[in-house]
C-alpha cells in the first residue's frame, strides 16, 4: 500500500472520530482551551511585567553637574566619551541656560525665590547632564568611568562638579535588585504555569483515550499496524489542539481589548489590546504551536500505553 | 498447520489456566473446543493469537513460533488470522461497514478492493440495509454477523471464535453456525470454544474436551459430552 493512502486512510479516520467523538472530543477541546488560555494570559503577563519594568526603569538616570567654569569644548567631550561607553543608553545635555530657564518655569508663582535670583545678576545653576543607562545595575560602572582619568579634560582637571548618583545609590540599587528578583519570579511562575497547564492537557487526552483502550486491543487483533492504529488518535489530538488554539485567539480579542481599555491608565499607557494585535502573528505561532505539539504528543504517548495487547 | 507444544499458562500463582496441552490442528478441519467456565478454552486461544505468552512450551503456526515475533510485527501474523469474540469487540464510533473496511484498511488493501468486497461480505451476512448503522444501533446476533465479515474479509487462513454465539438467541446461533460452517466448506480452518450441547452437535466435527486446563477428550467427529 502506497504512503498516501495510508496518510488519507489515517486523516480521515482521525477527522472522523474526532467528530463522532461527542461530549469526549468537547471536553478535551474545552481543557486545551483553558490551557492555551493560561499560556496566552501568561504571554500578557510577562508583556505588562516587561513594560511596568521598562518605564520604572527609564525612570533612573545620574545627573552629572559640571562646574560652572567647565568650557563647551570640554563638556561635548566628555558627552562623547560617555556616548561611547557600551553601558549607557542615552544622554542628555542641559545647558546652564536652559536649566535656568527651566527653574524660572518651576518658580514661576515663587516670586521670593525669582527676586533672589534676579539679585544674584549671575546663572548659579550648573550645566548637567541626564546618563541612562541600558541596565540600572550599570550605573555604578558609568559613574566609575567618571571618576577615572580617563574622564577628564585635556587640561587634566575635572570638569565635574557632583554626580548625583552618590546621593540615589541606595535606591537604585535597591530597585534594580527588585527589578531582577521580578524578572526572575515571573520567568518562574511563567514556566510554573506552563507546565502545570500542559500536565492538565495531558491528563485529559489519556482520559479521552483511556476510553478507546479496548478498541485498541480490537484494532490490534484485527490486524492493524501500530503506526496505523496511532495515526488516527495524534490527528484527532492535533485537532483538538487546533480548534483550541482557534478559540482561543478568538476569545483573546474581546478580552484583550476589555483589559486594554480598563487597565491602561495603570499601566502608564501600555495598552493589552494594541499589543495583542501588532504581535498577533507571534502569539498565532506560540498557541498554535503549542496545541498541536501538545494535542500531537499527548496522543502519542497515551495510545502508546495500550499498544501492549 | 497449528501445534501445540507442551503448553502451559500460569497467572500469579495460582492452578494452572492450560497445562501441558499439546495439540494439532490441520487445515480446512473446524475444531471445536468445549469445556465448563474456567476450563482454558478462552486461554488457549489467547495463546494461538500470542495475546498472551504461555509459561512453558510453545505454540507453533506452520514452522513459526509465534512467541518469538515482536510486537512491532505481530500484526502481520494476526492478519493471517480471522477472530470473532463472544462479545463481539466492534469499533463503537464506526458503522458497520467501516468496521469491516477497517480490517481491510488495516491490511493495506486498495480502496477499490474495499469498495467492491465489504458490500459483497455485508451481503453474505445479510446486513446490507444496515450497512450504515454503528455497533449500538444493532442486535447482539447483527454486531456478531459484522464481526464474522470483519474476520473472513482479509481471506484468512483460520477462523478462531471464542464463545461465538455465547450472548446470541436460539435463531442468530444458528444463522452464526451455519455462516461459520460455510466458511469452512471454503477451505478455511475454523476454531470455535463453546459450552453450547446444540452448537456442537450441529457442526458434527472434531470436538476438544477441555477440563482444568487439561485436554481430556479428542474426538474425530465428537458430540458434546461432559
Amino acid at each position: 500500500m502506497n504512503e498516501w493512502t495510508t496518510l488519507k486512510r489515517i486523516v480521515t479516520a482521525g477527522a472522523k472520530s474526532f467528530v463522532r467523538g461527542g461530549s469526549v472530543t468537547v471536553a478535551t477541546v474545552l481543557i486545551m482551551t483553558v490551557t492555551l488560555g493560561i499560556i496566552g494570559l501568561l504571554i500578557f503577563l510577562s508583556a505588562v511585567l516587561t513594560s511596568t519594568l521598562d518605564s520604572i526603569k527609564d525612570k533612573v538616570d545620574v545627573n552629572v553637574y559640571f562646574l560652572t567654569t567647565a568650557s563647551d569644548s570640554s563638556i561635548q567631550d566628555l558627552i562623547s566619551k560617555v556616548k561611547q561607553l557600551p553601558q549607557v543608553e542615552d544622554v542628555t545635555f542641559t545647558s546652564r541656560d536652559e536649566a535656568l530657564a527651566a527653574f524660572r518655569d518651576r518658580h514661576a508663582t515663587d516670586q521670593l525665590t525669582l527676586q533672589a535670583l534676579d539679585e544674584l545678576g549671575d546663572n548659579p545653576l550648573d550645566a548637567s547632564i541626564a546618563i541612562k543607562a541600558k541596565d540600572p545595575s550599570q550605573y555604578e560602572a558609568i559613574v566609575n568611568f567618571l571618576g577615572s582619568d580617563s574622564a577628564l579634560s585635556s587640561g587634566g582637571n575635572s570638569i565635574i562638579d557632583r554626580i548625583n548618583y552618590y546621593q540615589n545609590k541606595t535606591v537604585i540599587d535597591r530597585l534594580s535588585g527588585a527589578i531582577r528578583t521580578t524578572e526572575r519570579a515571573g520567568l518562574v511562575i511563567v514556566l510554573l504555569f506552563a507546565l502545570a497547564s500542559c500536565v492538565i492537557a495531558f491528563a485529559t487526552i489519556r482520559l479521552a483515550i483511556y476510553s478507546s483502550r479496548d478498541e485498541i486491543g480490537v484494532m490490534r487483533l484485527v490486524g492493524a499496524s501500530n503506526a496505523y492504529i496511532r495515526g488516527p488518535f495524534i490527528v484527532a489530538g492535533v485537532m483538538a489542539g487546533l480548534l483550541a488554539a482557534v478559540i482561543t485567539l478568538l476569545v483573546l480579542f474581546p478580552a484583550s481589548w476589555y483589559a486594554g481599555n480598563t487597565l491602561q491608565s495603570w499601566l502608564s499607557g501600555f495598552n493589552l489590546f494594541t499589543y495583542y494585535i501588532t504581535r498577533f502573528a507571534k502569539i498565532f505561532l506560540i498557541l498554535v504551536g503549542s496545541g498541536v505539539v501538545l494535542g500531537g504528543l499527548a496522543s502519542w504517548l497515551a495510545v502508546r500505553r495500550y499498544l501492549k495487547v | 498447520m497449528i501445534y501445540f507444544d507442551k503448553v502451559t499458562k500460569k497467572y500469579g500463582e495460582n492452578a494452572p489456566a492450560v497445562e501441558e496441552v499439546t495439540l494439532s490442528v490441520n487445515p480446512q478441519e473446524f475444531v471445536s473446543i468445549v469445556g465448563h467456565s474456567g476450563a482454558g478454552k478462552t486461554t488457549l486461544l489467547k495463546l494461538l493469537l500470542a495475546e498472551e505468552t504461555p509459561t512453558e512450551g510453545s505454540v507453533f503456526y506452520e514452522s513459526l513460533d509465534v512467541n518469538t515475533l515482536p510486537s512491532s510485527s505481530l500484526y502481520q501474523y494476526r492478519r493471517k488470522i480471522g477472530t470473532v469474540f463472544q462479545d463481539f469487540k466492534l469499533i463503537p464510533n464506526k458503522t458497520a461497514y467501516e468496521n469491516i473496511a477497517f480490517a481491510m484498511e488495516a491490511a493495506g488493501r486498495s480502496d477499490e478492493d474495499i469498495a467492491s468486497d465489504v458490500p459483497h461480505f455485508l451481503d453474505i451476512v445479510g446486513l446490507t440495509d444496515k450497512a450504515h448503522h454503528f455497533p449500538r444501533q444493532l442486535s447482539g446476533g447483527e454486531q456478531q454477523r459484522v464481526a464474522i465479515a470483519r474476520a473472513i474479509i482479509n481471506e484468512p487462513d483460520i477462523i478462531v471464535a471464542d464463545e461465538p454465539t455465547g450472548n446470541l438467541d436460539p435463531i442468530n446461533t444458528y444463522e452464526v453456525v451455519e455462516i461459520l460452517k460455510k466458511v469452512n466448506e471454503l477451505g478455511k480452518t475454523v476454531i470455535i470454544t463453546t459450552h453450547n450441547k446444540g452448537v456442537v452437535d450441529a457442526i458434527g466435527k472434531r470436538v476438544i474436551t477441555m477440563d482444568k486446563g487439561r485436554v481430556v477428550r479428542d474426538d474425530a467427529t465428537g458430540k458434546y459430552v461432559l
